[in-house]
């Protein structure tokens, strides 16, 4: 098998000295500050020795306590390895730069956080809402989120 | 036929309405009958029972069909163009019904004996084509106008080859009468064009005389082969599966009848299985004798019952018309379908030279024997 | 045949042939989108220029439910993820509540389990393979699938009482055992289901008209399903020999002597529609020779319920568990904030990513090879929406 979480948060955090990457032991990932994610995504997909050429998945998570997440769940099919990274932000600022261009797969996952989370991944090509209706207000997925009285005249609530 | 009508009603218009209508009676009864076929041989082919429920063994489902079709709300889409769309289905179906008018159902039975009735069969078939592009474009619906727009590059595609293995037949024969084209054909199977035609002279209605003799076996290879590409011509022309491509139905809906329902659906669908017994039957006329029995010797001769002579023949071409209208379905219910580039591709790269040719090869060779 | 259309893209490219583009909605109510899916097809006459899917018809809030529900309560919405592939849901839902507590469960619940997964699979593909017979206007195989499709879902009714949404594996258990003449029933299944892959190979697979259709359309490289994420047989048809029993095994698969099945490009390009349809036929095949050994090896005796554990209440932590579904990986992320209901459920539908490669891969080709390809990736519009 390859590399532990650890060691790969030690191997980042050498290349990447100041951004101040925190391995949690408990899930375990590693935390990135959400400026860096683009550049963190990129080395760890062509790094030879991490080569991550799956995300897995893409979730925004909701924490409950003011800030959202988004988690990113990678794989590595050739080295047998997988790593989570997690990007923790402000419910205010909910802005994290898009990893579209580094798996295309993100694309349409970023753009489900966007409709249920309410993350907003700058530079992406094409952030619209994907799973509900366009003109629909809020995020369901938020853990304040109300359902709206009235949606194009009919009754939401039943 | 006409003058035994004539007998009964007098000399009047009745009598020629009457007359007309003739192959209406067939047509209807032959659609029930197609229907039915093809429900019940695709049920068969896919290891299901089909239809049970309306009389035994769901015979009468047809019927039911068309009582269906008779209740249902006819739809006029608020954008169509009302005139065209209304017109089209009939317009189908008179072309349809129009070339029924050539086929000789009998030695005693033919609508209009023409001359030229070869002709005028590709001609009225070929109406059709604008019907079809009456729906597709009237319907003012992308996959109407889609489903047209197919259908009409087929069609006029598939008629080149068709209209060469006919022109290599009637060099054959040397008449453009359907009637010549069968009397050529008599007596047993082995004289039909299939397979090589006939054996010894024979005196064709128009008074002429075809020279003919066992050398025609040569020609049996060359017209196998015509009559394979005029049937996938016809399966083309009436848009059959695998050439269904106009109403394929996982990509356009319906094509052009998408935005019918009602009658004039069934318009539509009966010039279908009316265009499909027309192809069966000219494919049994030029190929397979016709309303020639295969056996060449008829009951009614025995009995010296002309009547009855005339009953069989019309028996023998309803019998070898519906068995290709059984083929076609068959083929329906096991092929996939091909792509528009392929069913072109096979139609102008494949059929057209090889039509031609034949063609040539049929023609120096009834020059030289 | 298709340099016929290199000409025609030529002649548009160079400027000789003007034409004008054509918007044409596909869908949601089109009999080839498998659902309710909705596709903007931007057209240059029959040429797909560009494809805007549109989804969320079915959207039914499952990650807002699970929220809301206990965890045992969250195993029947998962079965309405992918309907075709229930017992498979189910099991990777199962798998994850069971990672995060900590259980192992019973030798002979993991025989069911595998047995049921590999029968719901075989169940699946026979679906999918019919359906994209149909779609390139062959009927009759869909019927033959359908047939023995009837058979697996009778051995399914006869133990669990339902046919195609079973809440079937339970987590730490099942919710029933098997009926008695379980292993018989699904020996007979077997041997009644080979002949019918030679009979679809015959009438359909191995058809020239078929291969003309399917053969060079959609082809999907390796590198770009890979970065799309593509999984499942869209992954393995483009050669990439990945399948989640072997290569991140769960459950009791790395028991078994199996093969994974690649495409390799035999009728045209490597990636291809028939390479994908064709991994599903093979992978028919093997999940047969996997319930054979699952058969040989079945516990005879064994409480199903004895790890089942009487309240559900995982310590805080997450987890990302991923099963082969018949169409790819399912995975789900699951956080536990140590109460009785999920904190977030997330589920990567094989489907939802396999989908959204459709745009590349399209592009160029005709309406009917779109509607090939969208038949090949074979999709659940109950997982995209969710």
């Amino acid at each position: 098998m390859g590399k532990t979480h650890e060691e790969i948060c030690t191997y980042l955090s050498e290349l990447f000295p100041d951004a101040g990457l925190e391995y949690d032991d408990a899930v375990p990932c590693i935390n990135v500050p959400p400026a860096l994610i683009r550049e963190i995504a990129l080395q760890v997909r062509d790094d030879a020795e991490l080569a991550f050429d799956t995300l897995m998945c893409l979730s925004g998570v909701d924490f409950g306590d003011g800030t959202l997440g988004v988690v990113y769940h990678l794989d590595s099919m050739s080295l047998r390895q997988k790593l989570t990274l997690k990007v923790t932000i402000p419910v205010a600022e909910a802005c994290v730069p898009t990893v579209e261009r580094v798996w295309r797969i993100a694309e349409w996952h970023e753009r489900e956080a966007y409709d249920l989370v309410g993350i907003v991944f700058q530079g992406h090509g094409d952030l619209r809402r994907i799973l509900l209706p366009e003109d629909w207000e809020g995020h369901p997925l938020r853990k304040d989120y109300q359902v709206q009285e009235f949606y194009n005249g009919m009754k939401v609530p039943y | 036929m006409e003058s035994l009508l004539q007998s009964f009603f007098g000399d009047n218009i009745l009598t020629l309405l009457l007359y007309c209508s003739l192959p209406l009676v067939f047509l209807l009864l032959y659609a029930l009958l197609a229907i039915l076929g093809e429900v019940k041989v695709s049920a068969w082919m896919q290891d299901r029972l089909g239809p049970m429920r309306t009389g035994p063994y769901g015979i009468i489902q047809p019927i039911a069909d068309v009582l269906k079709l008779l209740q249902k709300e006819d739809i006029t889409p608020a954008n169509a163009d009302k005139f065209l769309f209304n017109l089209a289905p009939y317009l189908s179906f008179m072309s349809a019904y129009a070339a029924l008018a050539v086929i000789p159902f009998s030695s005693q039975y033919v609508g209009a004996d023409l001359n030229l009735g070869l002709f005028y069969l590709l001609a009225i078939s070929s109406l059709n084509v604008a019907a079809i592009m009456m729906a597709g474009w009237a319907s003012n619906n992308k996959y109407s106008l889609y489903g047209s727009m197919r259908a009409v590059a087929q069609i006029v595609s598939y008629e080149v080859p068709a209209a060469m293995v006919l022109v290599i037949v009637v060099m054959f024969i040397g008449s453009l009468n359907l009637q010549d084209i069968i009397i050529a054909q008599s007596g047993p199977f082995w004289n039909w064009i299939v397979f090589g035609g006939p054996k010894q002279d024979v005196m064709l209605a128009s008074g002429h005389t075809l020279d003919a003799s066992w050398t025609n076996l040569i020609f049996f290879p060359l017209f196998l082969g015509t009559f394979v590409m005029y049937y996938i011509s016809g399966l083309a022309e009436t848009n059959r599966t695998p050439f269904d491509i106009p109403e394929a139905e996982s990509e356009l809906v319906s094509g052009y009848h998408t935005e019918y329902s009602g009658m004039k659906f069934a318009m539509f669908f009966m010039s279908e299985y009316a265009n499909m017994f027309i192809v069966s039957a000219v494919t049994a006329i030029l190929f397979f004798g016709g309303w020639n029995s295969p056996f060449g010797v008829y009951l009614g001769d025995a009995f010296d019952a002309p009547w009855l002579v005339a009953v069989e023949q019309f028996g023998w071409l309803v019998l070898k018309g519906l068995f290709f209208v059984f083929m076609m379905i068959w083929i329906r219910w096991t092929l996939p379908r091909l792509r528009v580039d392929q069913l072109m591709y096979m139609c102008w790269k494949v059929l057209i030279p090889f039509s031609f040719g034949v063609a040539l090869l049929v023609g120096f060779l009834v020059v030289i024997l | 045949m298709t340099e016929n259309l290199d000409v025609l893209r030529q002649g548009i490219a160079s400027g000789r042939l003007k034409t004008d583009e054509l918007v044409l909605n596909m869908g949601p109510q089109h009999p080839s989108t498998h659902g309710v899916l909705r596709l903007e097809l931007v057209l240059d006459g029959e040429i797909v220029v560009k494809i805007i899917p549109s989804m969320g018809y079915l959207h039914r809030c499952f990650e807002k439910h699970a929220e809301a529900m206990t965890y045992p309560q969250v195993v029947p919405y998962t079965d309405r993820m992918d309907y075709l592939a229930a017992m498979n849901n189910n099991h990777g839902y199962a798998l994850a509540v069971e990672r995060l507590l900590g259980i192992e469960v019973p030798e002979r619940v993991e025989y069911i389990r595998v047995i049921m997964a590999e029968l719901q699979r075989i169940a699946s593909h026979l679906v999918a393979i019919g359906t994209f017979g149909m779609d390139v206007g062959a009927f009759t195989p869909f019927l033959y699938c359908f047939r023995d499709r009837e058979y697996i879902l009778d051995i399914f009714e006869r133990t669990c009482g339902a046919r195609l949404l079973y809440n079937y594996i339970w987590v730490g258990g099942l919710s029933h055992d098997v009926h008695d003449g379980f292993e018989r029933d699904v020996a007979d299944f077997i041997r009644k289901f080979r002949p019918t892959v030679t009979e679809v190979n015959n009438l359909l697979n191995y058809n020239k008209i078929f291969i003309e259709r399917t053969a060079h359309v959609g082809v999907l490289p390796a590198d770009v399903a890979v970065s799309y994420g593509c999984s499942g047989p869209m992954l393995r048809g483009s050669g990439v020999d990945w399948d989640l029993r072997r290569d991140d095994p769960y459950s009791i698969y790395d028991r078994f002597d199996w093969n994974v099945i690649v495409g390799d490009g035999a009728a045209g390009t490597l990636g291809d529609c028939w390479d994908r349809h064709m991994v599903r036929v093979g992978e028919m095949e093997e999940s047969c020779r996997i319930i054979e050994q699952a058969l040989e090896s079945f516990p005879a005796a064994g409480d199903i319920a004895e790890a089942i554990p009487k309240r559900i209440r995982p310590p805080k932590g997450e987890i990302y568990t991923r099963v082969e579904n018949p169409r790819g990986e399912l995975g789900y992320y699951l956080i536990s904030d140590g109460s009785a209901n999920p904190f977030r459920l997330k589920v990567r539908g094989p489907s939802f990513v396999n989908l959204s490669v459709i745009d590349e891969i399209s592009r160029g080709h005709l309406i009917a090879d779109l509607v090939a390809i969208l038949g090949s990736i074979d999709i659940v519009l109950g997982e995209v929406d969710r």
